[in-house]
């Protein structure tokens, strides 16, 4: 296969429309059965069945803590995160259970996660699951006792 | 040379190879009421320098914030407010701003008039803090130094008043 061939493949990948960018408050939009609580997420983890995790959030948030392994994506409210976001998702089946999630503010605040679920259900991904935060990730994630990894 | 297509695919689209092996970590202590307020100083984004040993003397008000925090946002004019009446009588507002980058802070100090001063925050001085894990978060210091009130998220405007004044009274007419 020559590199040729590739680049209007590349260009398409590219160019793919993002998602339309959501404003606070549209995490309200987000149903409750693609929501997935700390708790349940945190069991899955212990059992060592973890999927892919990605971080929508800002990176001070993620250097600080964030859940293990999971990725920094960006933030989903800049064309930038969700373009860093779909560059992490686009290999992945569109049937695979992928978690996002940001905890930056209370959820009905957030400014990030509704545009990331919305960019993955435009990219088809039908088994996303939004880790639903209702203060921040402080609060309903770490001093909960579930675990973290530092650094970025 | 299929390996090597998928490499620069690989490339292409930030994917390493496997995922890094993480451990999970302790995260920082969390400071509570009574524990003395890390001792910080650097420069703020107006042009000074900010060493909060030097507010000795002063009751203090820590708000961490960032130009993506909407709740945050709507609470700056009420803090410049809380400036204007109480600078004269002991308090003193910091801003410690949470965004990724300084230039972002700067956008929204050019539409918000800030009359107080604002550092740069990073996850080096979140963690310093017990973690900004979550924004808004306010932490109220005494004349002391020790934090006589540590608020997360939206909070009421009327308490954020309730203490100051009540902190204010503890070191007397300005």
């Amino acid at each position: 296969m020559r590199f040729a061939t590739l680049i209007p493949l590349l260009t398409a990948l590219l160019l793919v429309p993002l998602a339309a960018s959501a404003a606070p408050g549209d995490a309200l939009t987000i149903p409750a059965a693609v929501q997935i609580q700390p708790a349940e997420l945190a069991a899955i983890l212990k059992a060592g069945n973890a999927p892919p995790i990605l971080q929508v959030g800002f990176s001070v948030l993620y250097q600080q803590a964030h859940i293990p392994d999971a990725r920094y994506a960006g933030p989903g409210n800049k064309d930038d995160g969700l373009l860093n976001l779909k560059s992490h998702v686009d290999v992945l089946p569109r049937d695979k259970l992928v978690v996002i999630y940001c905890g930056c503010c209370p959820w009905e605040k957030c400014p990030n996660i509704a545009a990331a679920y919305k960019q993955m259900m435009a990219m088809g991904f039908t088994k996303v699951k939004v880790l639903y935060l209702a203060n921040n990730f402080g609060a309903d994630w770490v001093d909960k006792g579930y675990p973290v990894t530092r650094g970025g | 040379m299929s390996r090597v297509l998928a490499a620069m695919f690989t490339l292409l689209l930030g994917l390493p190879p496997a995922l890094a092996a993480t451990a999970p970590v302790k995260a920082p202590d969390k400071l509570k009421v009574g524990d003395l307020a890390p001792q910080f100083s650097r420069d703020d984004l107006q042009g000074h320098h900010f060493d909060l040993r030097a507010q000795r003397g002063k009751v203090v008000l820590i708000d961490f914030w960032a130009s993506w925090c909407p709740p945050c946002i709507v609470e700056i004019p009420h803090l410049g407010q809380l400036q204007k009446q109480y600078g004269g009588s002991g308090f003193q507002a910091v801003g410690v701003s949470m965004d990724d980058s300084a230039d972002t802070t700067k956008e929204t100090m050019r539409k918000i008039p800030f009359n107080y001063p604002v550092v740069l925050g990073d996850a080096k001085f979140g963690n310093l803090y017990g973690g900004v894990l979550g924004l808004p978060l306010q932490f109220l210091v005494g004349a002391d130094g020790k934090i006589l009130a540590i608020w997360s998220g939206e909070l009421p405007t009327t308490a954020l008043d309730k203490g100051i004044a009540a902190a204010l009274k503890t070191i007397g007419p300005g």
